[in-house]
């Protein structure tokens, strides 16, 4: 079983993570941060594999990954 | 539970300035993480450019030197002759690297000066607003080539892996591109061997990295990176161009 942790003050949507994510778990969410960027999520944190792509493809190191 | 990614210590916290969807962050970090790998941590100098990454002092948790435009590889070389036990790199984009700053660059290179240069190649001037640079691809709109670029009216792109390559100095010289997570992992591997090249003393080693711009392309980040993947990688071919063995 696998974790990730989004730092979603640092998150600027881009959503190169959400690209990434071979089991297609992420989503940018409706939920904005204080810089007023629409932050990504987790839609089931149980499916993840821990690949870490999503951490790879963030340019702003928003996600750690554990396994 | 283990640890399989986290942010790498040779990174500040300092919020990153650059535009969502911009591949500069995946440089940085790319930079930062081989910088902790090869144990370079306290003796490593890093040059940052004029243009996008101009802040990438505040980024890089090492000692860092701002130089003019362009002339990083110069400020680099300086560094290095001083200071031969320091590992030295200089960060650079493509309007700093192949226009204002193509002289030093070239001679770094010919003198075969034992630095590392990250070169950012984006096609376009991103900090200053999407002017056209020397490496916009032909057809490519910009601000100043609205109708795309004409090699007849603005002449042709310039390859800089190829240029440098024909030169006798440099030792190491590979192209990558960060559109996906298996090309940034190669592109992690190529600065690698760039970084090793110059711990062992071998010559002028030289990465550059395709990059997207979705702000100055008009694009989104997804679409950007398509760009880097079909349009810019036709153009320019990934690969090594030059390795010195010996």
């Amino acid at each position: 079983m696998a974790k990730i942790t989004i730092k979603k003050e640092s998150c600027k949507g881009c959503g190169l993570c959400v690209l990434s994510c071979p089991k297609k778990l992420l989503q940018i969410s409706g939920t904005s941060n204080k810089n007023g960027y629409f932050v990504v999520e987790i839609t089931d944190m149980k499916a993840c594999i821990g690949c870490a792509s999503c951490a790879m493809m963030c340019p702003d190191c928003v996600i750690s990954v554990e396994k | 539970m283990a640890v399989v990614f986290e942010k790498t210590k040779m990174l500040t916290d300092a919020p990153l300035h650059y535009c969502p969807g911009c591949t500069h962050g995946i440089a940085h970090r790319l930079v930062a993480e081989v910088l902790e790998e090869i144990g370079a941590e306290g003796h490593v100098v890093g040059v940052a450019p004029v243009g996008c990454a101009v802040f990438a002092y505040n980024y890089f948790n090492c000692d860092m030197q701002e130089a003019a435009h362009g002339r990083a590889p110069a400020v680099a070389t300086g560094i290095k002759r001083v200071t031969p036990q320091n590992i030295v790199f200089a960060y650079q984009g493509d309007g700093d690297l192949a226009s204002i700053g193509m002289a030093e660059i070239v001679h770094a290179a010919a003198r075969g000066e034992k630095i590392t240069v990250i070169f950012i190649n984006n096609t376009i001037y991103g900090m200053t607003g999407g002017q056209m640079a020397p490496t916009t691809l032909i057809g490519e709109k910009a601000t100043t080539c609205i109708y795309g670029r004409d090699a007849e009216k603005n002449g042709n792109p310039i390859k800089m892996c190829e240029l440098l390559a024909t030169l006798t100095g440099p030792s190491y010289i590979e192209r990558v591109a960060l559109y996906d997570a298996a090309h940034v992992r190669m592109a992690k591997k190529a600065i690698k061997k760039a970084f090793t090249h110059q711990v062992e003393n071998r010559g002028f080693s030289f990465i550059e990295i395709l990059s997207s711009c979705p702000t100055n392309w008009g694009m989104t980040p997804e679409q950007a990176l398509a760009f880097v993947k079909t349009d810019m990688q036709n153009f320019y071919p990934l690969g090594v161009f030059k390795e010195v063995t010996e």
